[in-house]
């Protein structure tokens, strides 16, 4: 069967689905997402990212592959190499004996990327389904399009070092047991993110928007690093992994399929719910990029009230969810 | 968000990429539409961008006023900071730091410089000068 690719939010929800769907599991995006318990929060200020602290809407990279493992009954290869040269052979082997293969990438390396875009980011996902002289045919879901990427380049973004080194990562599915989704697995899933968004540590979900609240609030106003800092939240929720809205949009549509799927109508209302929350994190973003071009007036208590708001709005939201689940 | 509410401004950052965002349909689907990006989203790349080139320009000075070794320069421009060259080239960060000196700089060994070149992914020859004014 040729590959079909097809546009995607996000890269790791992406390729797992294109991926998926290759070997005839009608999986989409969201319900990889959804199903995975990928939506998350976290805030991770010992973590720091060209010296501002980690900030993450979603679990860590990795989880929605390894989380979609039990409901589908599958096993996936995993393997890392010590080599580019070994890491290559084995790519080069798997493509001639016909497999589509995930990798891992850092996006800094790969030139098919527009340049403001190339940040040293080392956990990008793309498939790689072919390959045509010394470039690689790559479905990379975030952009519309198939791209071709030279094996050289490919090679470095592959072993690029740093935090979350790929140690040139592929991927494969050994074996899928199961084509469908269980409605037992979906309750699962969403019960899973009720409880990591209101888990009972200072960093993770919804208290973890309070600690990043906080935290602003402190920042003195006329710092450039106030400035940066404002940015970067917006950066982590808009750009890195994109997804809009910090992922909130995408958990909605899982929400939407889950109502069908798992025979839970109420799910309707509460992605209705969701989409409403998510636009309220698209008018934090505009306001905290107002203030970063200079529009507005730098106003870290204002950011941090915004923030303290979604955070009561997302405890209601994933309370009511869990209460509604039979 | 709705359909028709999908920002389509734009992006320069994008680079005439769309990008794909989960919105509402007429009939209260969500699907994914593409979009040309959003202000906000540029806004703030573009600022980290920006941020990103000040310090490379502001390094490029240094070198050519003599308080900064090329390495400082090639640096930012692979929008690294120290962190991260200490990660990816294997020196410590205080061995790096003391590398962005000119005099510790011009001491390194030719094996030290090509570790050097390697994370930078440039050749020994270009990080050991930088562009002429």
């Amino acid at each position: 069967m040729s590959f079909q690719h097809q546009h995607a939010a996000h890269c790791e929800s992406g390729v797992i689905s294109n991926l998926l769907r290759h070997h005839g599991v009608p999986m989409t995006e969201s319900l990889a997402f959804g199903l995975s318990s990928a939506l998350s929060f976290a805030y991770i200020p010992f973590v720091k990212i060209s010296g501002l602290p980690l900030i993450a809407y979603r679990m860590p990279p990795k989880s929605i592959i390894k989380g979609l493992m039990a409901p589908l009954a599958a096993r996936f290869r995993f393997e890392t190499f010590r080599s580019a040269d070994a890491g290559q052979q084995r790519l080069d082997g798997l493509l001639a004996a016909g497999k589509v293969v995930g990798l891992q990438t850092s996006v800094y390396w790969l030139p098919y990327f527009p340049p403001d875009m190339r940040f040293h980011f080392n956990a990008h996902n793309l498939l790689v389904y072919g390959k045509s002289g010394d470039e690689y045919l790559i479905s990379d879901p975030v952009f519309e399009e198939p791209v071709r990427c030279a094996s050289a380049d490919l090679a470095r973004a592959r072993f690029a070092k740093g935090v979350l080194a790929p140690k040139g990562l592929l991927y494969f599915p050994e074996a899928i047991g199961r084509q469908d989704v269980s409605p037992a697995a979906v309750r699962k899933a969403i019960l899973k993110t009720c409880r990591t968004m209101l888990a009972p540590v200072p960093i993770a979900g919804v208290r973890g928007m309070r600690m990043l609240a906080n935290k602003v609030a402190k920042l003195p106003p006329a710092d450039a690093h106030t400035t940066a800092f404002i940015g970067h939240i917006v950066r982590m929720q808009e750009e890195i992994g994109t997804g809009g809205a910090g992922f909130r949009f995408i958990y909605a549509a899982f929400l939407q399929e889950a109502a069908t799927l798992a025979q839970m109508p109420q799910l309707t209302a509460f992605s209705d719910r969701l989409t409403t929350i998510g636009d309220t994190w698209r008018a934090f973003a505009l306001k905290a990029a107002r203030m970063v071009k200079g529009r507005e007036a730098v106003d870290p208590a204002a950011i941090a009230s915004k923030l303290r708001d979604l955070a009561a709005l997302e405890e209601a939201f994933f309370r009511d969810l869990k209460a509604a689940l039979p | 968000m709705d359909i028709d509410a999908v920002p389509q401004e734009g992006n320069a950052t994008l680079g005439g990429h769309r990008k794909a965002m989960y919105a509402r349909d007429a009939e209260g689907r969500i699907v994914i539409a593409p979009s040309r990006g959003w202000e906000a989203e540029e806004i703030v790349t573009s600022h980290a961008v920006d941020t990103l080139q000040a310090q490379a320009a502001e390094a490029l000075a240094q070198v050519r006023a003599g308080t900064a070794s090329p390495l400082a320069y090639w640096m930012y421009v692979c929008r690294m900071d120290v962190a991260l060259l200490s990660q990816t080239s294997g020196f410590w960060q205080w061995r790096v730091r003391r590398h962005l000196q000119p005099a510790h700089f011009a001491r390194l060994s030719a094996k030290q410089l090509a570790r050097y070149a390697d994370a930078l992914g440039k050749t020994v020859d270009q990080i050991r000068q930088v562009p002429t004014p």
